[in-house]
Order: C-alpha cells, then structure tokens, then sequence
C-alpha cells in the first residue's frame, strides 16, 4: 500500500475532501511563537510521519489537530469539519466545550505516557469512552472492547490494571481504548519514546497493522525505519515550521535542506 | 553468620518507659481525685450513652454535608467559569476565616437575625414562610453550623487530591471526547480519592471533637457538655472528664478503622503489588520481571492485511 509513485505533498490534495487540512495554522505561547504558519494536507488512508528536533512544534501542531490546544491563527479542518471553531459571516467564532469533545469523538489519540486510566483494568480503559460518550449499552461494549484487546494481541490482560502490565502492553491497550471510538483519525504522540527498546517492536508492529487497514494516521516519531518502511509522506517540521515534506524514503535518503541533513545525521 | 548489630540502649529506654508508666498507672489506681469507681458508675450512663449517640450523630451528619459540599466547592473553584470560581473563593475566605465558636454563636442567634424565613420572589407575597425558631431545632443549627464551616476546609483537600491527579489523565478523557463534568466523575475524582481520604479521616476525628464546641449555639446534649453537666450537679468533674475521653477515643478507634478500609478500597490499581486480576481468579503475577511472555507479539488483526508479518523476533517474547 506503500506505491512510492505516490507523493503526499501539502496542496495535492484529491478532488475528495482531505482527512486533514491545515491552513497557516499558528500557536503561541505567550510571546513563544511554537507554530509559524503551518499549512498541509492528509489524505484519507494516508500514513504522515512527523519528524524534527524536540521543542520544534511536532506535538503541539498534532494537540492543535483535535483542539487540545487552541489556535492562535490560522485553520484547520478534519474530514470536512471546521476543528474548535465555527464559521459564519466570514468570520469565525468559538466552540462551546460541549461542540468540541463531540469533536474529538472522531479522532483517536495516543500519548507518549500512555495517560491509560489506572484505577481501572485494560478492559474498563477500552469501554469507557463508548459507554459514557456514545451511550452503547453495557454487553455490546464490554464484547467489542474484548475483540479490539485481541487485535492488538492483549486478550489475555483484559482485567489487568496497568500498573501490572509492561510499557508496550499499555501503550497497546491506550491505542485499542483509543480505537474503541472507531476515529477516522489517528494521531499518534511519540508514542514509542517511553518505552524501553525492546518493547518499541510491538507497538509499531499494532500500528503498522493499523496504517494496513487503511486507518489515516499522523505520527510524530523519531523511529525513522517506521516511517521509511509504512508512512507515505514524511513532513520535517523545525522552529515551528515545515523545512521539508515529502516520501518518506526519498527525503531520509537524500535530503534537500541542510537544517534536514543536520537533524538526521543525528538521528539515522 | 555474622552476629547481627546489638541495640542495647533500645532495651534500656524501653525498660525505663514501661517502669515510668506502671508506676503512673499504680499511682493513679490509688488517687482518689481520680475517683475510679464514679467512672465506672458514669461511663455506662444513660445520659452519657445517649449523649455519646449525639456526638456521634452531629459528627456524622456535619461531616457528610461538609464532604458533598467540599467536594461541590473544590470543583468550583477548579472550573474554568470565573464567576463560579469566585463564589467558592469567597465561601472559602468567610468560612475559613473565622473561627467555627463564633460561627456556632451566630447561627444561635439566626433566630433573633431572621424572625422568620420566605421563600419566594422579593417584594412579593412569599410562597410559603415559616418560623425560624420553629423549623430550626438547636441540633438542627449545630449540624449546619458545624459542616458549613468545614466544607471550607474539606474543598481545599479535596482541591488538594483534584491537582494531584496527573494532568495527562484530563487530556486523555478530554481526547476521548469526555465532557468536562464526565472528565471530573469518572477519571479525575476517583483517582484523587486516594489522596483525599487521609486527610479527610483526620478531620472525621477533629470533627468528633469539635462537636464539644456546639454548647455555643446553644445545644447541650453532647458528649463533653453533658459530662460537664453532670459534674456541675457532683461537684467531681475530674472523673466525667475520664469518662468522655474514653468514649471520644473509642469513637476514634473506630473511625480509624474504617479510615484503613476504605483507603485499601481506593488503592486500585496503584501502590504495591496486589492481586493484579479485578476478580481475583487466576494466579497472581509472579513478582520479579514484568509478565509478557504470551502476549508479545500483536497477531497483526487489521484487514485488510496484505503487509508482511514483522520480520524481527518478537522482542516481547521474553519471560
């Protein structure tokens, strides 16, 4: 599903409706500009990896994606939809809380801690948000969140807290309590950095199965291999804008802009 | 095998103590201030029961009202609306501010304030009205007196336990697409539990204790003024002191008990090693390295599949 004869360049979106589209989305922090006017496209089904240096803006451009953080300028889109804002009379005005946790409904998020729910077990994390937020009744959660734990290879640690699973178990189970939701939006936190090398390999392995079913994912990641080997567009992003977009193994292997070739001279 | 550190002078001092105390106790069984047989004539008292059953209910009654209340103002005063934030705030700051005798006289006097208590919209003819006097009975004002002022300290612990709950876990609820009062309910309020409880059983103990402060507004069916009362008609208040000290800490005893319960009820998931299964079938987990044998490898469940089965060995094949 990989065809490299198929770039994902910002502004090539399809005549369909893009998953994402960011349009000069900026964020400050204060007078800390984090994003400076990013703008780029996600197709439906497309894998983006998002690389650069900590402190470039990765994380807070994907926490702008499903409204964690607020934007200070520009828009952003997903499947269609306005995110945090409504528009009317070319102008654009707030959403309530209430407008945009319905929002989030649809995009699934993966945090680098896991942030699984520790007082409950793998199980109860999978089926809280469908039961609470979408009302499924009690058996026909409890039995999909079951089937969504064996996907991600967790059947037998479904009524185990997370403090006696490992840190790639967790992480598993935060993507399966993510993908309880059914988003049609992944996005993905540096969600193999906290975990110790030898359980990395499990966690990309879900994800990979993912990108395979044709979910669209956004993933800030340092693990070049995954995005040679699964993303189809690879987005540089450094001082909080985008040096260098492209297919993931042309712009690892030959770079264009030096501040790329710095950064992953460090990294590769 | 080495012979273990001696600790002579642990022996010593305990020795000492236990000497100083036995002979405290001889000296006491001898005093007649003490005056043991009027405790054992006193302690089971009907009087002194009954008022130890009163104690015991303003305690309970003003401690769960403060806890409802606390929990009410702490999530006020965390919300991001300014005007519901202030109103705690300001709760807070008169509650806290004063001391709860002064409280106690006051809500006494509510009846000479307020003659009788509308309800209704202003400057018309009231739905219904009733006499202050009447309605609110001195138990009645001493419950209210008592957990009005402790809601305010109630709401800064369970403030307290409401920040301690990583914030991570508000982003995960709220990337779920939880509401805000969902988000609190079910993650935030349940985990902060755990740091709330001390606290709060250490102010369910001061609480038993600050009810003998009610003779202000004035009720004085309470363990420690009816002792007094009865001294009053003896002439011998020092064994009516015995006497209430010795029910306030069986109440104590008690209460601290059911403190270690529920704090082991709230320690789910977290903390130490315990049964790892929420039935507790099955085996327990081994101790020593984390379990992952068996479940390392995710079977790749995604169709439409048609990618490669993960070339490297499974590295969470280990045991």
């Amino acid at each position: 599903m990989t065809d490299p004869s198929l770039p994902a360049p910002a502004k090539m979106a399809a005549a369909d409706v893009p998953m994402v589209l960011a349009d000069r989305v900026s964020k400050s922090f204060g007078t800390n500009q984090v994003l400076k006017s990013i703008s780029l496209t996600v197709k439906r089904g497309e894998v983006m990896c998002l690389v650069g240096p900590s402190g470039s803006g990765k994380s807070t451009f994907l926490r702008c994606i499903n409204h964690l953080e607020v934007l200070s300028a520009g828009r952003l889109s997903v499947d269609g939809e306005l995110i945090g804002f409504r528009e009317a009379n070319g102008k654009l005005y707030e959403l309530h809380p209430r407008e945009a946790a319905h929002q989030r409904r649809d995009i699934g998020m993966v945090f680098q801690l896991f942030n699984l729910f520790p007082h409950m077990t793998a199980l109860e994390n999978v089926a809280e948000a469908p039961q609470r937020v979408k009302r499924e009744p009690k058996a026909q959660v409890e039995q999909r969140a079951r089937d969504i734990l064996a996907r991600v290879g967790l059947a037998d640690r479904a009524d185990y807290y997370p403090a006696h699973l490992s840190g790639g178990q967790q992480q598993r189970v935060a993507i399966a309590r993510a993908l309880a939701m059914e988003p049609k939006l992944m996005l993905f936190d540096e969600p193999t950095s906290a975990l110790d090398p030898e359980l990395v390999g499990e966690v990309l392995d879900v994800m990979k199965s993912l990108a395979e079913s044709g979910m669209t994912m956004i993933v800030v990641t340092h693990e070049m291999g995954f995005a040679r080997e699964v993303a189809d567009s690879l987005v540089f992003i450094d001082g909080g804008v985008v040096v260098e977009s492209g297919n993931p193994r042309e712009v690892l292997a030959n770079p264009q802009h030096e501040r790329t070739k710095a950064f992953l001279s460090k990294v590769l | 095998m080495a012979i273990r550190l001696r600790h002579p002078w642990r022996t010593v001092l305990a020795v000492a103590l236990i000497l100083i105390f036995a002979l405290f106790i001889i000296d006491a069984a001898r005093r007649p201030a003490y005056d043991w047989p009027s405790v054992a004539k006193y302690i089971f008292d009907r009087r002194i029961s009954e008022a130890a059953v009163n104690t015991l209910q303003l305690t309970i009654y003003s401690m769960v009202i403060a806890i409802v209340l606390g929990v009410i103002l702490a999530v006020m005063r965390l919300t991001p609306n300014p005007v519901v934030k202030s109103v705690a705030w300001f709760y807070l700051w008169v509650f806290r501010g004063t001391p709860v005798y002064v409280q106690l006289v006051f809500w006494g006097l509510l009846a000479v304030i307020y003659q009788s208590i509308d309800v209704g919209i202003p400057f018309m003819k009231p739905w219904f009205s009733f006499e202050t006097n009447a309605a609110l009975g001195a138990f009645t004002l001493a419950v209210i007196g008592l957990a009005l002022n402790e809601a305010s300290y109630m709401s800064e612990i369970v403030r307290a336990g409401l920040l301690s709950v990583n914030r991570g876990q508000e982003e995960a609820a709220m990337a779920l697409g939880m509401s805000w009062f969902q988000t609190m309910r079910r993650i935030i309020l349940p985990q902060s539990m755990r740091v709330i409880i001390p606290p709060t059983g250490n102010e369910v103990i001061s609480m038993l204790k600050t009810t003998s402060l009610v003779t202000a507004v004035p009720y004085s069916f309470d363990l420690y003024t009816r002792s007094r009362d009865i001294s009053a008609e003896t002439f011998n208040p020092i064994p009516m002191l015995i006497v209430a000290s010795i029910w306030y800490l069986f109440f104590t005893s008690i209460l601290m008990v059911g403190q270690h319960f529920l704090e082991r009820r709230f320690a789910r998931g977290v903390g130490e090693r315990r049964p790892d299964r929420k039935d507790g079938a099955g085996a327990g987990i081994p101790t020593g390295p984390l379990p992952v044998a068996g479940s390392g490898r995710p079977p790749v469940p995604f169709p439409p599949g048609g990618g490669k089965p993960p070339a490297k060995p499974g590295p969470g094949d280990v045991s």
